[in-house]
């Protein structure tokens, strides 16, 4: 399966690397250096590349690659899935998961990846048997260590492992027994110029931190789990009482985890939070042109818009942009040719309008093409498929835990087209 | 050093080097060689070392810890340095004393400085530096007492025992003691590190180590044997034919946590040996779903190869259906003139429908895989979800390839990588089943935020999935993309533009068009590409294009891009007769601006001119000589080749032989218009998901997706003989033993339709399961999950009751049960060519699901399900043959009914009809197996045969992690002491490690209350049931008993509250003995009620069945006072008494049901306890009303 894996900076920088089978010199980057050196962006690196004795499998997240390589056949997937599993690991671990944060903790990165690998064959993915072995460093606790030589793996084997719920640890307790899910959807849309939608769809997931002392069995059910076209599910759920019932069944995992994923039903119409009149135009003559933005609210089911922003990537050829937020502020990243525009709260009384002149490098011709416009919002107490959460019942213990619920409308891939 | 010989067993001289490199390591140690004698633990070692480090400290002196490394001490490190040097080896000498300090801190005997140390280590091995030196003083510490310390020594031999092999051998012993420890989890650690140690030598050491580790108690270490089968296989080839071995073995193994490791060995080792997957393929069908989720991954992927090799190509019929409807409309046809041969018309339909009906029969194993498998699509991991899919679209019958496009597009929205595999294998699968995806066609819509790998792989999904139906939405779609920014992305539109045209005849001009209108886009690149693509389709239809070859015509004096000047130049010269007047017009252009060009656009004009020059002469002779003359002299050898060739061919000198005459024909031959196809055609003969199929190229170690087999092979090789050991599974693994058991019988596979008879064994196990009929495979491949164990319950304890219904009320039901059955399989049928099990469908089924479970709950009482979940279980493992033949008779009386009952609405039994029958299986099956079971009740000696048991739970398995607990009351008399109520109960460990002495501890009991213990369960292994018998005396209260069940690492409060009816026990009393008994306990002591009879509960022997079964009486018989009187016929208001005492007090409890008309009756209870009695009416009231 996996022979090792290298951790590369965004600069081509490999500042890691580990081996679970025969050691394979470092040089096999270079390899994938060239291809990225040929990509530019990061984001175009093709995440499988054959070399002539290697196959590379990569991912890039934070600013890194994570790249293994492999020698024989496996299914590529099977590696992706895994090492973004990893860079979930180190997140959860560190909070973070960047160059700096991981060359500040390499040991316990390390050990990490001793355990999470056997053989290039995944042995331990599931957080909660990782903290059980391996704990993640704390401030606290690294004080500690430093003055007493303690250490951060733990004194106990791997209890987890063996369990028939391996995604639980046993003896967790807790004074607080608290248990809190929150329903965020995402709405990824296309516009198009005249403020039609091209396509729509809901995407949401039942995030949950749940700290239960024991072994609880908790059920959550649904007002209306129809809505519900498309599902995956934490591997703890128990998919036949899904089926059957339309209830999430389940021993949590300790700890924040993702219950469930799913996907609501493009036949529902998917309504559209805010509405976007631009006006993006490139004079024929004379190297300028305008921008003239304004949102206003749309189907919020009376809800405040809050975090709003417009992301607009420029034409290259465009130099710089002068302009006047009515609300908010607005940066330009030369680099990049990005124009950032943070609205913040949307008022229906006073909408925010953005506008002014665009100046293009002299010389060069009309760009032929408008920039579209990416929005980011965020409504809170609002799950705007309409989903709702009936109830939460736990079994199997006897304390009184706190529950909560919590509803979030973001925008996801919320893209208009000029 | 013979122990340690025999041990290592190694070679004599490999023990040498062992020695003198560890005497040389630790110097003045020489004599004893305590590390590797395997007796001496650690700590001697360890204490061994102590004086001379010390020594090296104090000597160190003031540099604090490792830090010091001058001084007085730099003399004697160099000294020990170099003596490490010839154990260490040469890479040493290059980077001398570097690492000192290292060394240093870990010859100290403090562990911070150790792990201080190693840390460093392991930050230099991960930032790729080398460390080898310092291999001798890091092996030392192997046997560290720290874990974490030793868990980074582990990181270090791992990465550099392949170099430094010899010194590696000085860690063996210490792993060799762990494969020996009492814990599970040292044991598996010991075997991982040891087997990922790659060294040669210890091969033999390792293969041992496997063996034994393959039949290790903890399931664990198991897995971990499995892992270490591959690592030893690389390292040793040879060592093959024994590690299939123990691949099989493990194969064999039950549980979850080995499955998907051992598939991974049997994959990386023996992937050929597909035999060997035989007898485990209907266990690994029934784990997957309880399988880790990488293990799920290989075992699917596997199965897969399995299945090609095993199993019919389900889509067989669908070539042979093509065929028959085509041999029907021949048929037709041509006799549509002829009447006369009505006969053999007849008899030629009826032979083409039965080509039609050729029953491909799909093999219940084969529908097992699909089925199991199915519910995974709903996995978080990605890769399951791409497994799954695969297997769908190499297994699955097409109607059924189509519910795998949902969770396809799901994963899209995840990261951009796995957008990418994902596409990639979507993109092949559009070619072959378009439909599949039609639906999500904008899912596939492309975002300017998209990577450009995606977006073009978005593009190649949205060109095939094009029709003619949704070209339209496409196109407009296409015409955004051609704005962006992305100018690859731009080109490869274009060339989706131009593969729309090719395949879709209709918007052929429309797109053509549109690219027509391309050629004036500012961007050069776009035009270039548009011309690219322009030819191409010009090629296919010149005639009517003459304008658009005018247009580009034009262009070359604005195009620079070489690719599409070239087009055009190749586009004027192919078709010069269409533009006779401008042809020569560009030849001239060109000839001026020769020398300039690009080679490619050279070889153009070249070409231009000489096909020109044949069909125009006059015009262009001299042109064309110039530009000959001119490539003459190019720099380029191609070009001047070319130039040399052509005008032999075509200028008519005397030399030049016939060659010339044919020179039209070469030049101007009709060339057969491109085809454009996708890159993506074809690819499917790779096993989808596969790394092969990604790169389009066979990577190493890929196994071949086999093509089906012609005839299928012998289905039997993959049953299993039933085992009578209590299975190591939990307890859904009497049903899956069941399952198994039905699949054998060639009664069922011969009358299989497309279910498979697994399939109604589901149902029959079931009771809830009305919803699988529509939707298959929805729930029962997890079955093991524990809701499955209500259902069950359920429907055991509908069946006990059935044992006692009158004919009649079966008939009825049975009537019922075959209307709910005959819309549920037409459902069925439905559902089978359609496949659309959407919403509609599953409401339906919920509400007959509801029907059939209102019904069963009639006679439902909450306390009782628990029993029959006890029962059950007994049954699983203790009863199973006796139940057999029960069950056969139980199919067949099955099979008559439904032939009976479905009469009216199919007149022959066809093979899709019979099989499918779930809701009608389930009461009635039930039924009859509960003849069966009373009679497996029967066998256990602990129990009375003449009731049946409740059942209580007195630990559940979540609260017992794993371990549960259920108790029932025996009413068995309890040896010990008369005086104590015997309480049978019953342990399963449904976890997966080993529970170990269990006992009572702590009884906390109301005054006068004893206890009696069971005696300790030593050990408790996974998966396994035991039972214990204890004894309470209750006091005749029914006060609870409180005591703490103890394991070896956890306590649980528990209680055992007996309820009323088993405070007695029988006593025989003859009717007048009853009577004369009863006169004496009148008044305050008798309770009288009226009740009226439950309706399932008016005849006797139902009566008595309620009272015995609520409390342990025994029946008074009846009449025996008439003895001498000849036969009466019964009254016909009998009344029914029932005696016992108190189990402590030995006070009498009488029992009198009197039964009036119309179902009215008289309880009777005289008990000198009045609150016995009080109690007992209420139960027995309860018993007999319900």
């Amino acid at each position: 399966m996996i022979n090792s894996l290298f951790l590369i900076s965004h600069s081509g920088d490999i500042f890691l690397e580990k081996h679970w089978k025969s050691v394979i010199s470092r040089s096999v980057c270079d390899y994938f250096l060239e291809a990225k050196e040929k990509a530019g962006d990061p984001e175009n690196v093709a995440p499988v590349l054959q070399t002539p004795h290697h196959y590379l499998i990569s991912i890039y997240r934070g600013k890194l690659f994570f790249l293994s390589v492999t020698q024989t056949e496996v299914p590529p997937l099977f590696v992706i899935e895994f090492l973004h599993r990893v860079a979930d690991t180190f997140q959860d671990y560190f909070g973070d998961c960047s160059e700096v944060v991981i060359k500040e903790n390499t040991v316990t990165v390390y050990e990490l990846l001793e355990e999470m690998l056997d053989n290039g064959f995944p042995l331990a993915t599931e957080s909660n048997v990782l903290k059980e072995m391996i704990r993640p460093p704390t401030i606290l606790r690294s004080v500690v260590n430093t003055l007493t030589g303690g250490s951060n793996v733990g004194g106990t084997l791997p209890t987890g492992q063996l369990s028939n719920v391996p995604w639980r640890r046993a003896g967790v307790k807790y004074t607080n027994n608290e248990a809190y899910f929150d329903v965020i959807e995402e709405i990824d849309a296309i516009l198009d110029k005249s403020g039609t939608t091209v396509f729509a769809e809901i995407q949401g997931v039942v995030e949950a931190c749940v700290k239960l002392t024991g072994m609880p069995d908790l059920t959550l059910s649904f007002m209306n789990p129809r809505l519900l076209d498309d599902v995956s599910f934490h591997p703890c759920v128990r998919f036949k009482r899904w089926e059957s019932e339309r209830v999430l069944s389940f021993i949590p995992p300790d700890g924040n985890f993702r219950l469930m994923s799913y996907h609501v039903s493009s036949q529902n119409l998917v309504a559209i939070p805010v509405y976007v009149k631009q006006n993006i135009s490139f004079l024929e003559t004379g190297s300028c042109g305008r921008l003239d933005i304004t949102i206003g609210p749309k189907q919020t089911m009376g809800k405040t818009v809050e975090n709003l922003t417009v992301t607009i990537p420029m034409p290259k050829s465009v130099l710089s942009v002068n302009l006047t937020a009515t609300q908010g502020t607005y940066t330009f990243d030369l680099t990049t040719k990005v124009v950032l525009w943070d609205v913040g709260k949307l008022n229906p009384q006073k909408l925010p309008n953005l506008r002014g002149s665009i100046s293009i490098q002299t010389g060069s011709p009309k760009p032929e093409e408008n920039p579209s416009i990416n929005i980011g919002l965020q409504i809170q107490q609002l799950a705007i498929s309409g989903l709702k959460v009936s109830r939460l019942d736990m079994y199997g213990e006897k304390y009184k835990p706190f529950k909560g619920v919590k509803y979030v409308t973001k925008a996801g891939k919320f893209q208009v087209r000029t | 050093m013979t122990t340690m010989q025999r041990l290592l067993q190694l070679p004599v001289n490999a023990v040498n080097i062992v020695k003198t490199v560890q005497s040389q390591v630790q110097g003045q140690e020489e004599d004893k060689s305590p590390v590797l004698s395997p007796d001496s633990g650690q700590q001697t070692w360890y204490s061994a070392l102590q004086p001379d480090e010390l020594r090296h400290l104090r000597s160190g002196g003031t540099g604090g810890g490792g830090g010091g490394g001058g001084g007085g001490g730099g003399a004697d490190q160099e000294e020990r340095g170099s003596q490490e040097d010839g154990g260490g080896g040469g890479s040493f000498q290059s980077q001398p004393l570097r690492h000192d300090d290292l060394k240093e801190m870990l010859d100290s005997n403090k562990d911070s400085l150790k792990l201080e140390a190693m840390k460093r280590i392991v930050a230099m091995i991960a930032r790729g530096k080398n460390a080898s030196d310092l291999f001798p003083a890091v092996v030392k510490n192997v046997a560290c007492k720290n874990i974490e310390v030793k868990k980074l020594v582990y990181v270090y031999l791992v990465r550099y025992a392949e170099e430094q092999q010899d010194l590696a051998l000085l860690s063996i012993s210490t792993f060799q003691r762990g494969l020996k420890d009492p814990n599970q989890l040292i044991r598996a650690s010991a075997l991982r590190v040891l087997s990922s140690i790659r060294v040669t030598i210890i091969v033999p050491i390792m293969m041992l180590a496997i063996k034994e580790a393959a039949s290790d108690m903890s399931p664990y270490v198991r897995k971990t044997a499995a892992h270490a089968i591959p690592k030893l296989y690389s390292l040793d080839p040879e060592q093959k034919d024994q590690l299939i071995e123990v691949i099989e073995k493990l194969l064999a193994d039950k549980t979850t946590l080995v499955a998907g490791s051992v598939v991974m060995a049997f994959e990386e080792v023996c992937p050929e040996r597909i035999d060997l997957i035989h007898k485990n393929y209907r266990k690994l069908c029934n784990l997957l779903i309880d399988v880790e989720e990488w293990g799920q991954v290989v075992i699917i992927n596997m199965l897969t190869r399995y299945a090609r090799t095993q199993f019919l190509n389900p889509n067989i019929n669908e070539s042979l259906l093509e065929e028959g409807g085509g041999a029907d409309k021949t048929f037709y046809g041509s006799d549509e003139d002829e009447d006369e041969d009505e006969e053999e018309k007849e008899k030629k339909a009826e032979a083409a429908a039965m080509a039609k009906r050729k029953p491909y029969v799909m093999d219940p194993d084969h529908r097992l895989l699909l089925r199991n498998t199915k519910p995974l699509l709903q996995s978080r991991n990605a890769a399951v979800v791409m497994a799954v899919a695969q297997l769908y679209f190499h297994l699955a019958p097409k109607a059924e390839v189509g519910v795998i496009a949902k969770a396809l597009v799901r994963l899209l929205r995840s990261h951009s990588e796995v957008q990418y595999v994902v596409l990639q294998n979507v993109a092949t699968m559009t070619i072959k089943r378009r439909g599949m995806f039609e639906p999500y066609l904008k899912s596939f819509y492309i975002r300017s935020t998209d990577p450009t790998q995606i977006k073009i792989l978005k593009l190649e999904v949205l060109t095939n999935l094009a029709n003619e139906t949704n070209i339209s939405t496409i196109l407009r779609e296409f015409q955004t993309y051609i704005k962006s920014m992305d100018k690859d992305f731009v080109a490869a539109t274009i060339q989706a533009i131009g593969r729309c045209a090719t395949n879709i005849g209709e918007v052929r001009d429309t797109c053509l068009n549109g690219l027509v209108q391309l050629l004036s886009n500012r961007d050069e690149l776009v035009v270039a590409e548009s011309v690219v693509v322009i030819k191409k389709l010009l090629q296919m239809q010149p005639e009517k294009h003459s304008d658009i070859i005018k247009h580009m015509a034009k262009l070359t004096d604005n195009i620079q891009v070489p690719m599409a000047r070239a087009s055009i130049l190749w586009l004027i010269g192919e078709y010069c007769e269409h533009v006779p007047k401008i042809a020569p017009d560009v030849l001239r252009k060109m000839a001026k601006s020769f020398t300039n060009e690009e080679d490619i656009v050279k070889l153009q004009i070249l070409n231009l001119a000489a096909k020109l020059y044949l069909t125009n002469s006059k015009q262009t002779k001299l042109l064309t000589q110039y530009v000959l003359n001119l490539a003459k002299y190019d720099q380029n050898y191609d070009i001047r080749d070319r130039a040399r060739f052509i005008r032999q061919l075509i200028v008519p000198t005397e030399k030049s032989g016939a060659l010339s005459k044919y020179a039209k024909k070469l030049f101007l031959a009709l060339k057969p218009a491109p085809v454009l196809e996708s890159p993506f055609k074809d690819r499917d003969h790779f096993q989808l998901g596969s790394l092969s199929h990604l790169l389009n190229a066979k990577a190493g170690g890929y196994q071949e997706l086999p093509d089906w087999p012609e005839s299928a092979p012998d289905a039997s090789v993959r049953n299993v003989e039933v085992k009578e050991s209590v299975p190591e599974w939990t307890k859904c693994s009497s049903r899956e033993k069941r399952k198994e058991k039905k699949v054998e019988k060639p009664f069922y596979s011969d009358s299989e339709g497309e279910s498979g008879p697994t399939e109604s064994a589901d149902s029959e196990s079931d009771s809830a399961s009305g919803s699988e009929s529509g939707s298959e495979g929805s729930g029962s491949a997890s079955e093991s999950e524990e809701s499955g164990g209500v259902s069950v319950s359920e429907e055991e304890e509908e069946e006990e009751e059935e044992e006692k219904k009158t004919k009649k009320r079966e008939l009825k039901k049975a009537v019922q049960e075959s209307e709910s059955e005959q819309s549920s399989e037409e459902e069925d049928r439905k559902h089978e060519r359609k496949m659309k099990q959407q919403k509609s469908d599953s409401e339906s089924e919920s509400d007959e699901e509801e029907e059939s479970e209102s019904e069963s709950s009639q006679s439902e009482s909450d306390d009782s399900e628990s029993e029959a979940e006890v029962r059950k279980k007994k049954k699983a493992a203790e009863s199973k043959p006796p139940s057999k033949p029960a069950k056969r008779e139980t199919t067949k009386e099955k099979k008559e009914m439904s032939l009976l009952d479905l009469d009216d609405f199919e007149p022959a039994p066809s093979p899709q009809v019979t099989p499918v029958n779930n809701l009608f299986s389930n009461s009635l099956v039930t039924d009859l197996e509960g003849l069966s079971l009373s009679e497996a009740v029967l066998l256990p000696a602990t129990i009375t045969p003449s009731s049946v048991l409740k059942s209580y739970e007195l630990l559940h398995r979540i609260t017992g992690e794993g371990l549960s607990v259920e108790y029932c009351f025996s009413r068995q008399p309890f040896s010990p002491d008369a005086n104590m109520v015997a309480v049978q109960m019953q342990f399963t460990n449904s976890s997966a490690s080993d529970t170990k002495s269990l006992h009572m501890e702590d009884v906390k009991l109301q005054s006068g209350m004893r206890v009696k213990e069971f005696p300790e369960i030593e050990s408790l292994p996974a998966g396994e049931t035991a039972t214990a018998v204890m004894g309470i005396d209750f006091c005749d209260s029914t006060q609870a008993a409180n005591f703490q069940l103890c394991t070896h690492t956890r306590k649980f409060f528990v209680s055992i509250q007996p309820p009323v009816g088993e405070l007695m026990r029988p006593v025989f009393l003859t009717e007048n003995e009853f009577k004369k008994e009863q006169g004496q306990l009148m008044g305050m002591n008798e309770i009288t009620e009226k009740l009226t009879l439950d309706a399932k509960c008016r005849n006797e022997h139902a009566i008595v069945q309620r009272v015995t079964t609520a409390a342990n009486l025994s029946r008074v018989p009846c009449g025996s006072d008439k003895e001498c009187s000849p036969p009466v016929p019964p009254p016909e208001h009998p009344v029914h008494r029932f005696a016992g005492r108190t189990v402590t007090s030995g006070s009498l409890v009488l029992v009198t049901v009197a039964t009036r008309e119309e179902g009215a009756a008289q309880l009777t209870i005289n008990c000198e306890k009045m609150v016995i009695g009080t109690m007992l009416v209420k139960d027995i009231l309860l018993a007999l009303t319900q």
